[in-house]
Parts: C-alpha cells; sequence; structure tokens
C-alpha cells in the first residue's frame, strides 16, 4: 500500500528537514529570522548541554570526584540573567522590522476576497468580478487506498487561485461557517478565517509556479482535505485567464436560462453532488449514522420538491447544513436536488429548473 | 519515638472501604497517582489510534471524524487526567513529608477532590459512545466548531466543570497546608523547591481554572440559551473565545511544569551531592515565570489577526519569558557541576529532562518571533514543541520523582536493572517519536489531520514507531511499580545517601501518621543549605 505512494513522492521532498524559503521577500525575511533564531539556539545548546557532559563526564563519584560546597555566586547568575536578555533584543529588532512590513497591507494593486467554507475555499477578485470555489481534486479511491496516490496527493484542486506576479497582492480573509486558516507556504503566512470578521494580509510573489498550502485550523470532520493551490502568472497570463473567466461565466449564465431535460440535469447534478454534497452526505447518499443524515430514501428526498429546495437553499440552522443558494448557481441547484430525488433508489422521476430556483430566492 | 507509638502510627483501617472514606494524605496521594497512571495509558492509547493512522497516506483504520475525537480526547485525558493529578498526587504524599506536617490542612476536603475526578473522567470518556461521538473541535474548543458537537456537548462542559473543582481543592488545600502547617523552625525561604513550585503553582491553579470554568459556561449558554459571546451574527466575536481560553491556558502549561521544576531541583541536589545553585534566584525565577505567564497569552493566536501593537506586546513578553527559564536551567548544570554525581534511576529522568525540556525551550523561543510563527503555528513543529515541555519535560519529570520516592513510599527498592531499561526505551523512542515532528511541521505538515500529502510520510513513518514504541515502554514502569510494591529489597529510611529533607527522617515505608509533633530542623537537614 505505501510503495506506489513512496514511488510517486518527488524525491527532493523526501525527509524534508526545514522550512521552506518561499518565493516573496516576507517568506525570505522570515526564513532568515528562523534561521537565525535556530542557530541561537544550537549555540545556547551547545554551551549548556557541552558543559552539562563535561561535567557528567569528569565530576562522577566513580571517578573519585568530591562535592564542591558552593551554592551561589551573584556575579555569574547576574551575567547570564544579562546575556541572554541582550540576545534577546538583539533578536527582537529584526523581528519587529519583518513584523511590521507583514502587517502593511496599504496600496495593494488587486484584491482577493478568500472565504472559508466548510470544507472548500472561496475565491472573489474584486476589482474583475471573477469568482469560484476551489476544491479537493483528489478522488477518493486514493484517499481509501483503492488507487495509487498521484504526485500531489491532497494538495490539489479542481480551480487553483490564479495571480499575477510581481503585483502587491492583499487578501481580505473571512468565513461562512466555522474558523479555518489559509495557509501557502511559500507565500511565508498563514491567517485565519474567522465568520463575521475581516482579516487582512499581503503577498509579491517573485517568480511564475504553482504554490500548494492547506488549511491550517481545525475546521471539523474534513479539516485535513481542503488544500490551496495558487499558480502564479506573469501579468500578461494573468489578465488573459481572468478575460477567459469571464467568458466562462457567461457562457455559464446563459445555460441556466434554458429549459433543462430530466437526463441532462441528473448528470450535471451529479457532478454537483459528489464534488459538494457527497463530503456529509456520502457517495450513494447513505450518510453517517447520527451525524450526517442519509438521503437515500429520506423524507426531504422523497418527500414534497418545495421543502427539498427550501433546505439545499437555506441550510439547516445550528448544523452543518449551509445554505447553498449563495454558494451554487440556479442551474447548479437545480441539477442536484433534481439528481438527489433521481438517485439512490429515490426514483421519483422529479425535475426541478434553474427557473424555479430563481425565483425562490 | 518509641515502638508503641509507631505501632499506632502504622494502623490503617481494613478493607477497601477505607480507600473511599480516607482523608489521609498518603493514601489520597497513592489515589491521584494510581488514577494518573490508569489515566495516562487511556489517553496514551487514543494517541496509539493517531499515530497507526498516520502511519501512512491515506485512511486507513479511522473515519476522520473519529480521528478528530482521538486528538482531542487524548489531549483531554492527559492534560486534566493524567498530568495535572500525577502532580497532585505527588504533592499530597511530599508536601506534608517535606515540611514536616501531620498531614493536609483539609482532609475532608481532600478526600473530595479526588473523589469528583472519576466522576468528571466517565462522564468525559462515556461520550465516546454517545450519538455524534466524542468532542472533535480540538482540547481548545473553538467555537464555532465546538458548538457543532452533538450529544456529547454538555457533558463535555460539565465534565470539565468538575476537573476545574477538583484542581481548586486540591489547590486550596495545598496553600493553607503551605503557609499554616509548616514546622516552626521552616520560614518561607527555608521549603524545599519542590513545596515552593507548588504554593506558586497553587496559586496559579486558583487564577486560572475559574476563567477556564467561565469561558465554557459561556460556551454553553450560547448553545442552549440563546447568547451570543462567541456568534458574530448576534454581535459576539469567536475570537474573544480564544483571549478567554489562552488567559487560562497559557498559565495551564506552566501549572503542568512547574511542580516538575521542582522535582527536578529535589533530585539533582541529591545526586551531585551539593547544594541546589543559586536557591533564592530559583524561587525567583519561579515567581516570575508564574507572573509572566499571565501576560503572554496570545502567543497562541498570533494569525487570529491581531493588532500590529498587540503583535508586538504578545512577542517581547513571550520572548522575555525565556530568560527565567534559561536561568533554571543554568542553575541545574551548575548544581551538577563539580559535583560527586551517581546515576540511579531518578538522575537519569532529572538529566534527560533538563536536556529535553530545554529542547523544547528552545522550540519555544522560536515560535515567539511573531512572523516566523505565522509559518509554524498550527503545524506538527508546535506539536513537537508542547511534546517536548509536556512528555520529555513533566511526564519525565513525574517519572523522576516515582522512582525517586516510590522506596520511601513502599518500603521496598525498585529494580534498578528494570528502573534503566525503562528510562533508555523511553528515551530512544520519545526522541523518535517527537523529534521528526519538528521537520514535519517545518515541511508544512498542519496539525490535527489524518491524512497527508505523500512528502510527509517518512517522518510519519519514524513518529509512529517511536510513539508504539514508547507505548509499550511504560508497560515496564507498570510492572516495576507493581513489582517494587509485592516485592523488592528493604529500603533504608534515608533511601539515597545524598538524600537531605525531613522525608528522609521518617522510616520507610513512611508510617500511615507521620509528624504528629512538629520535628525540630536538625542542621543540614535542609537541600539547600548544604551539609
Ligand atoms: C521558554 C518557554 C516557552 C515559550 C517561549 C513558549 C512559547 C510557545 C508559543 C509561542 C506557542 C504557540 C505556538 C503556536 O501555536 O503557534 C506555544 C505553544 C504551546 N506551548 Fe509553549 N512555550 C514555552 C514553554 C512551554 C512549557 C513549559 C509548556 C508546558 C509544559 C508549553 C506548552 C505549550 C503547549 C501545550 C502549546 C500548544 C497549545 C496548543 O495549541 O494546543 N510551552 N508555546
Ligand atoms: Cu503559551
Amino acid at each position: 500500500m505505501v510503495l506506489p505512494g513512496l514511488a510517486a513522492s518527488p524525491a527532493q521532498a523526501d525527509f524534508a528537514l526545514n522550512m521552506r524559503q518561499g518565493v516573496t521577500p516576507i517568506s525570505r525575511e522570515i526564513y532568515d529570522l528562523h534561521m537565525i533564531i535556530l542557530w541561537i539556539c544550537v549555540a545556547i545548546g551547545a554551551l549548556v548541554f557541552g558543559a552539562m557532559f563535561y561535567s557528567i563526564v569528569r565530576h562522577r563519584r566513580s571517578k573519585g570526584a568530591v562535592a564542591a560546597k558552593f551554592h551561589e555566586s551573584t556575579l555569574v547568575e547576574v551575567i547570564w540573567t544579562l546575556v541572554p536578555s541582550l540576545i534577546l533584543v538583539a533578536m527582537a529588532i529584526p523581528a519587529t522590522r519583518t513584523l511590521i512590513a507583514m502587517e502593511d497591507t496599504s496600496d495593494p494593486d488587486l484584491t482577493i476576497q478568500v472565504t472559508g467554507y466548510q470544507w472548500k475555499w472561496h475565491y472573489r477578485y474584486l476589482d474583475d468580478e471573477v469568482s469560484f470555489f476551489s476544491l479537493l481534486a483528489t478522488p477518493s479511491d486514493q484517499i481509501k487506498n483503492r488507487s495509487p496516490k498521484g504526485e500531489n496527493y491532497l494538495l490539489e484542486v479542481d480551480e487553483p487561485l490564479v495571480l499575477p506576479i510581481r503585483k502587491k497582492i492583499r487578501f481580505l480573509l473571512g468565513s461562512n461557517d466555522v474558523i479555518h486558516a489559509w495557509w501557502v507556504p511559500d507565500l511565508g503566512w498563514k491567517r485565519d478565517a474567522i465568520p463575521g470578521f475581516i482579516n487582512e494580509s499581503w503577498t509579491w510573489i517573485e517568480e511564475p509556479g504553482t504554490y500548494r498550502g492547506q488549511c491550517a485550523e481545525l475546521c471539523g470532520r474534513d479539516h485535513g482535505f481542503m488544500p490551496i493551490v495558487v499558480e502564479a502568472k506573469t501579468e500578461e497570463e494573468y489578465r488573459q485567464w481572468v478575460e477567459s473567466r469571464k467568458v466562462a461565466q457567461r457562457s455559464e449564465q446563459a445555460l441556466a436560462e434554458q429549459e433543462w431535460g430530466l437526463e441532462q440535469l441528473v448528470e450535471r447534478g451529479e457532478d454537483v453532488y459528489n464534488k459538494i454534497c457527497a463530503a456529509c452526505h456520502q457517495p450513494g447518499g447513505v450518510g453517517i449514522p447520527n451525524v450526517f443524515p442519509a438521503l437515500k430514501g429520506s423524507p426531504v428526498a422523497t418527500g414534497p420538491v418545495d421543502a427539498h429546495i427550501e433546505i439545499v437553499m437555506k441550510g439547516k440552522q445550528g448544523t452543518a447544513m449551509q445554505a447553498f443558494a449563495d454558494q451554487l448557481s440556479d442551474l447548479d441547484i437545480a441539477a442536484v436536488i433534481s439528481y438527489e430525488r433521481n438517485a439512490f433508489g429515490n426514483d421519483s422521476g422529479d425535475m426541478v429548473q434553474p427557473a424555479q430556483i430563481k425565483s425562490a430566492r | 519515638m518509641t515502638e508503641s507509638v509507631h505501632a499506632h502510627a502504622d494502623e490503617k483501617p481494613p478493607g477497601l472501604w477505607r480507600w473511599v472514606v480516607t482523608t489521609n494524605h498518603k493514601d489520597i496521594g497513592t489515589l491521584y497517582l494510581l488514577f494518573a497512571l490508569l489515566m495516562f495509558f487511556i489517553g496514551g492509547s487514543m494517541s496509539m489510534v493517531i499515530r497507526t493512522e498516520l502511519f501512512q497516506p491515506g485512511l486507513q483504520f479511522t473515519d476522520p471524524l473519529f480521528f478528530n475525537q482521538m486528538t482531542t480526547m487524548h489531549a483531554l485525558v492527559m492534560i486534566f487526567g493524567a498530568v495535572m493529578p500525577a502532580f497532585v498526587g505527588l504533592a499530597n504524599w511530599q508536601i506534608p513529608l517535606m515540611i514536616g506536617a501531620p498531614d493536609m490542612a483539609f482532609p475532608r476536603m481532600n478526600n473530595w477532590s479526588f473523589w469528583i475526578l472519576p466522576f468528571a473522567f466517565s462522564m468525559l470518556l462515556s461520550t465516546l459512545f454517545m450519538p455524534g461521538g466524542a468532542p472533535a473541535g480540538g482540547w481548545t474548543m473553538y467555537p464555532p466548531l465546538v458548538l457543532m458537537t452533538g450529544d456529547a456537548f454538555p457533558y463535555l462542559i460539565f465534565s470539565i466543570h468538575l476537573m476545574g473543582l477538583s484542581s481548586l481543592m486540591g489547590a486550596i488545600n495545598i496553600i493553607v497546608t503551605i503557609l499554616n502547617m509548616r514546622t516552626p523552625d521552616m520560614n518561607l525561604m527555608k521549603m524545599p523547591l519542590f513545596v515552593w513550585t507548588w504554593l506558586v503553582t497553587a496559586f496559579l491553579l486558583i487564577a486560572a481554572m475559574p476563567v477556564l470554568a467561565g469561558v465554557v459556561t459561556m460556551l454553553l449558554t450560547d448553545r442552549f440559551f440563546g447568547s451570543s459571546f462567541f456568534n458574530a451574527a448576534g454581535g459576539g466575536d469567536p475570537v474573544m473565545f480564544q483571549h478567554i481560553f489562552w488567559f487560562f491556558g497559557h498559565p495551564e502549561v506552566y501549572i503542568m511544569i512547574l511542580p516538575a521544576f521542582g522535582v527536578v531541583s529535589t533530585i539533582i541536589p541529591t545526586f551531585a551531592r551539593k547544594p541546589l545553585f543559586g536557591y533564592a534566584s530559583m524561587v525567583y525565577a519561579t515567581a516570575s515565570i508564574a507572573f509572566l505567564s499571565f501576560i503572554v497569552w496570545a502567543h497562541h493566536m498570533f494569525t487570529v489577526g491581531m493588532p500590529l501593537a498587540a503583535e508586538l506586546f504578545f512577542m517581547y513578553s513571550t520572548m522575555l519569558i525565556a530568560v527565567p527559564t534559561g536561568v533554571k536551567i543554568f542553575n541545574w548544570v551548575s548544581t551538577m557541576w563539580r559535583g560527586s554525581m551517581t546515576f540511579e534511576t531518578p538522575m537519569l529522568w532529572a538529566i534527560s529532562f533538563v536536556v529535553l525540556f530545554t529542547i523544547g525551550g528552545f522550540s519555544g523561543l522560536m515560535l515567539a518571533i511573531t512572523p516566523a510563527d505565522f509559518q509554524y503555528q498550527d503545524t506538527y513543529f508546535v506539536v513537537a514543541h508542547f511534546h517536548y515541555v509536556l512528555v520529555t519535560g513533566s511526564v519525565f519529570g513525574i517519572f523522576g520523582a516515582v522512582y525517586y520516592w516510590l522506596p520511601k513510599w513502599t518500603g521496598n527498592m525498585y529494580n534498578e536493572r528494570l528502573g534503566k531499561i525503562h528510562f533508555w526505551c523511553s528515551i530512544v523512542f520519545s526522541n523518535l517519536l517527537y523529534f521528526p515532528q519538528h521537520f514535519l511541521g517545518l515541511a508544512g505538515m498542519p496539525r490535527r489531520v489524518p491524512d497527508y500529502a505523500i512528502q510527509f510520510t517518512d517522518w510519519n513513518q519514524v513518529s509512529s514507531i517511536g510513539g508504539i514504541g514508547f507505548g509499550l515502554t511504560q508497560l515496564i514502569f507498570v510492572y516495576i511499580v507493581f513489582q517494587t510494591i509485592r516485592s523488592g529489597s528493604k529500603a533504608p529510611a534515608r533511601v539515597w545517601d545524598g538524600a537531605i529533607g525531613l522525608e528522609w527522617s521518617v522510616p520507610s515505608p513512611a508510617p500511615y501518621h507521620t509528624f504528629q509533633e512538629p520535628p525540630k530542623l536538625a542542621e543540614g537537614e535542609l537541600q539547600h543549605e548544604g551539609t
């Protein structure tokens, strides 16, 4: 079971020891601070442990050592209080400088709003009206060890966050449910995404590349399964990407105007279900007893359509069932409800059209 | 003392019921220690589940939700069930013996404060079988996540209330005993350091536990009575929970380490046959650590988005706490310096404490550097840090204390060879277990995840092997204790030739009742004054 996974792992990362330098000026400063304080610790450790082991070797009774009687010395006690204090002051100066720089979110070139959801990220480009969800792309067969693990196991998403290089990018972080933390080690920091509050942070990426990270604050069952992928592109490629995103968003809207057939709806709904709903309600709609209700043969999925639409759009207070009205398009909501009413042996033949969702908003 | 007085002093009520109604500090100390041992194994088996799942990437044995229940319960059981009660057990046994008092100041309350614990933990552990499972939001219980706990939620809160009550009663008892019941010759600056560290710890408990009780009660009302302390939609603030929690939480970590400082400050002079170096500065360092521990709490929350000024304040105050901590370490090394050392098992634990706790202190210092903490926070680097200070620190301190005083408690000598085997296996396996976690954290592995990217596989496997080894090693300890109680050679009153202090002036095993009359402090009866 291990072997396929090991074989696929990038060789240079195995038995990795140290922090990454990252790809931003701040991340490099942080790396330097980390190395300075590490070497300070190593030096102090060498002195203290050196003295101690010397003493252990030399001052043992089996070698005939006779105990001295001294038990205080104001001078050395003052020295070993003052010297560490001075070292700490010296360390605090560069640390303060970096911290001040990290907190300076003024004059950004562009702003991205990041919102944590159980268990996915939503990105909104405030300057460009582009927005989308970003979800784990690793197939569950790999997680359950039924197929070999890919190179970027658990660190791959369906839609990466695309960013331009050499621009000051400001992030506004928030959450829709519980506290998450947005962390890409190569950018040098993590920040909590807290419901009801907006946190700010910024970055300035030096080189194009793909940088991977994860949610870093325990956020429930699938906390380990909400990765982050940043794709840094040149300014020009970035603009192209933004334009193509906008075109795609418009054609998506056009689709929602159409009348849909049952088969198409169910097919699309299956994708949505597996991406969004299966995390809790499980593939096959069987749920997890006492934690997440089953949809297979459930009163909601087999009862009146309106109640079903209501719970999907508005969620259920005090539970993990979220309000999906703001997360999914009319079309996707219509499709997934149609799917749930026809899959798992719930063969009701019911169908929900995007227009119905639109009017229910 | 005459023979007949001795016989009376050792009269114990017969039967098992004695243990339920006992008000004797030695009985209660034993109960605390046995309870802690049981919890150590229950919490330990949960960590075995965690390390087994993390042996390979992918989900092998647990559902992620159950995994989260294991990390949460492991921490709660170890902190409140194992480490804290073990130290209270040591305090019960040793404080009266070390200050020449006949018993604790409030013997009945003492009985209560122990007997609350089995109820608290039965309740907490029973949540594992409830619909929705045990709490899975982390031992830090951050809302809103913790509010999504199933039926277990009110049981979690109530069991924490009970643990808090138990700790508070224990702390009150310890303070009153120390302040009022010392033998008249012993003024405060003559007290053994273990007694000093416990006095300070008890004050920390009294200041910190009500804060925890308050904050979990606020969770309770948020969930059941419509308040919105931590709910932004109702005008509350989820971050306020973290501030209150860590205002308790950071003193709490010192509650778990200060008594171990006391233990090590007792063991090292004994086996170095030399007075403790810098007794007064040890006392002042303990007090300043205790004070500072109340002004550093937000170093656990650097990433929540505090104002720059607050981040700077907490960075500086956290760096500052390394200074008195350093003083202690230098003092221990100086105590060993030019001593006449031997290396019986308690001394081995004490030396390993000094080395490994210091490593945990170093990573603490690194974590204090706020910009770097933006990388370290919530990764395995933090996990490595607190296991170095808590396992190779506090728990090793407890082991040292048990080996040191077990002959006094049981009257029998433990098996030195087995003790050393236990020690060396623990050293090897605990470092295999925790040291690689530094690397994992630096390489980017978050904590509290049941599955990980494949580049983290190798160190996780090393860590898991260490973990299983460390767990199995502890069975040796149980065997040693059992064997010592049942058999073992008779121990003399002064078990260690370098041992100084009132506890060694009574026979081994210590009679059921000791110091009915306050003892006179003989010349050289105090460790730090030299002989
Ligand atoms: C030199 C002294 C110490 C310093 C400077 C220090 C610093 C820190 C910092 C900054 C953190 C937060 C890390 C993060 O979450 O990003 C932390 C976490 C922690 N420390 Fe320490 N520490 C020290 C000693 C100790 C001691 C003595 C103990 C306990 C015996 C301890 C127990 C813990 C625990 C349990 C956590 C993690 C809590 C959690 O998030 O679950 N530390 N320490
Ligand atoms: Cu702390």
